[in-house]
């Protein structure tokens, strides 16, 4: 699905000098599985007259992490917003073109943004668990919500387990399930978002600049935790670190001023990017 | 050039007024109580608790009805005041900009600022006068429509201080927009919320002009809601105004009484915030 492998074999790949390490080489996405997760076309989105995304159209594959890079400004997060509906919460705000996820149009008529939601979970740049509510009923709070679904009342606890251990913050938080969220440090607060958002078994995950508000070490233990959630779901994080997208992301999208200027596999869009623009960007020449 | 003693100096001029400044805003209420405390203490008793009034010449007797009838009317206007006030508060918030938004935030600060006799001459014209009596229910009325105001804004300032950023988060799980409204915005500020609600009880529980012509006040046990009914401030009023040395003594313990339950409602109030984010709920 990355659409510029094919331009490459034509005429040989420039090196730049990349200005990051980059850790992930191979996909790990296995044959079978490269049917693309969410497909968008011509997807435009407003606020009011103004376009913040401009006729993108962008395949991203299935269980693997695809990362959104470009300048403040850029559209990256409006264009991940549109993937799950959030955008049109704005006041004045609206979104034109499709997105398929998994197959099925999110906007077509009849489709409930409450629905698409259930199953595209999201993950804020500041955490944002619920101060009213204890460590547990954080996690929970998904399940809860959708009482027709999850065989919910009886298996909870084991869900909350489950989505802690995914979210790597079991170990910490086992002893303290019934106190407050807002005891927890920032890190631990995002990754209890991301448990939150894991407990409902989301086909998608979406993260909005997640480590933006934390410190060195959190915002390392949040990348291994993306780096480990490819194998289960299809990650798309926003970022304008490239060295984050480079470390953890298996495609790069580039975007500018609303508009999709490359997509490739990161290690191709990091050490062989074939437009101009990208090369300036990565390069830090502007940005 | 201003050296740095004289600098000094206006340094500490200045922290010395805003200390005195501080200190006389506290003044009055601790003036105010400690009169009432000599005046009222010594004619505090059980039986002023218990026990109703009695003639002029008699010795003894209490506010019984008088503090039960406070209470009773505080609870009608909490049963209007804090339902309209909540649900007014919650569209204020939830719809921050639509015309009906300015509209009612405008006319419940003109409703705030109202003199509360006015209210009082409303809620006789509308509910005294085509009944045709005095009756509880009309004072409680009146008292709830002074809460209405003060509980919509309060609501408002406390809904909009939940950041949108945990709106989002409720939205982005799949809630629904009535239900993030309820279980996240409006539980988040439910602390100040009823910070709001105690402190607007607490603002009426001592009003008398818009009791004057519609609870009207009652000199025997009475908590039926169509009849007129005793209140501390009604009561307060009648025996200060009167001739007699024991009624004035009743009617400091009065004061003292009445002082003490918006105490303890500004009290609990502040108990209410400072658990803001404490106990979780499962």
């Amino acid at each position: 699905m990355l659409q510029s492998t094919e331009v490459f074999r034509e005429k040989p790949p420039r090196i730049v000098t990349p200005v990051v390490q980059i850790r992930a080489p191979e996909p790990i996405v296995s044959p079978e599985e490269t049917t693309p997760c969410i497909v968008a076309s011509h997807l435009s989105a407003f606020f009011g007259d103004t376009a913040a995304v401009k006729d993108v159209s962008i395949s991203i594959p299935q269980k693997a992490v695809t990362a959104i890079i470009g300048p403040s400004g850029c559209g990256k997060s409006t264009l991940l917003r549109c993937f799950n509906r959030m955008h049109e919460t704005v006041p004045g705000a609206r979104v034109e073109g499709s997105v398929e996820i998994l197959g099925s149009s999110i906007y077509g008529a009849g489709t409930s943004p409450i629905a698409v939601r259930r199953h595209v979970g999201m993950v804020f740049q500041r955490p944002t668990p619920f101060p009213t509510m204890s460590i547990r009923a954080n996690v929970a709070a998904g399940l809860r919500v959708d009482s027709r679904s999850h065989a919910a009342r009886g298996a909870t606890s084991e869900i909350v387990e489950e989505a802690l251990q995914r979210a790597g913050l079991w170990a910490e938080v086992k002893d303290q399930l019934d106190e407050s969220a807002m005891a927890l440090s920032g890190g631990q607060q995002q990754r209890l978002c991301i448990a939150r958002a894991l407990a409902t078994r989301p086909r998608v995950i979406l993260l909005d600049e997640p480590t933006a508000s934390l410190d060195p070490l959190s915002t390392q233990k949040v990348e291994e935790l993306v780096y480990d959630l490819r194998k289960t779901v299809t990650v798309v994080i926003v970022t304008h670190n490239m060295q984050q997208a480079a470390r953890v992301s298996d495609g790069t999208a580039f975007l500018l001023m609303g508009e999709l200027v490359e997509f490739a596999s990161t290690s191709e869009l990091f050490t062989a990017p074939k437009d101009p623009r990208t090369e300036s960007y990565i390069t830090g020449r502007f940005g | 050039m201003k050296t740095a003693r004289s600098r000094h100096l206006a340094s500490g001029t200045m922290i010395g007024l805003t200390y005195l400044a501080a200190i006389l805003a506290t003044l009055p209420l601790l003036l105010i109580l400690a009169h009432l405390l000599r005046k009222g203490a010594s004619s505090l008793s059980l039986a002023f608790f218990t026990h109703m009034p009695v003639p002029v010449g008699e010795p003894g007797g209490g506010m019984a009805n008088a503090i039960v009838g406070t209470l009773v009317l505080i609870g009608i206007a909490s049963a209007i005041g804090l339902p309209i006030g909540i649900g007014a508060g919650l569209y204020l918030a939830e719809k921050k900009s639509t015309p009906l938004a300015y509209t009612v935030r405008f006319l419940s600060d003109v409703l705030n600022g109202l003199p509360s006799i006015v209210i009082g001459i409303f809620a006789w014209e509308f509910l005294v006068r085509p009944i045709g009596h005095f009756s509880a229910l009309a004072g409680g009325v009146a008292l709830g429509s002074m809460m209405i105001p003060l509980v919509t804004r309060t609501t408002e300032e406390m809904l909009l201080v939940v950041p949108t950023s945990l709106r989002e988060a409720a939205l982005a799980l799949g809630y629904p927009r009535w239900r993030t409204s309820i279980s996240v915005v409006l539980r988040t500020a439910l602390a100040g919320i009823v910070t709001g609600a105690l402190v607007a009880v607490a603002r009426i529980a001592g009003e008398t002009a818009p009791l004057l012509f519609t609870a009207f006040g009652n000199q025997f046990w009475s908590t039926s809601l169509r009849e007129p009914i005793a209140a501390l401030p009604l009561q307060i009023f009648t025996y200060a105004i009167s001739p007699y040395d024991e009624w004035h003594r009743q009617a400091w313990a009065g004061a003292l009484v009445l002082i003490s339950i918006v105490l303890a409602i500004s009290l609990a109030a502040r108990l209410a915030t400072r658990s803001r984010f404490g106990a979780p709920v499962d």
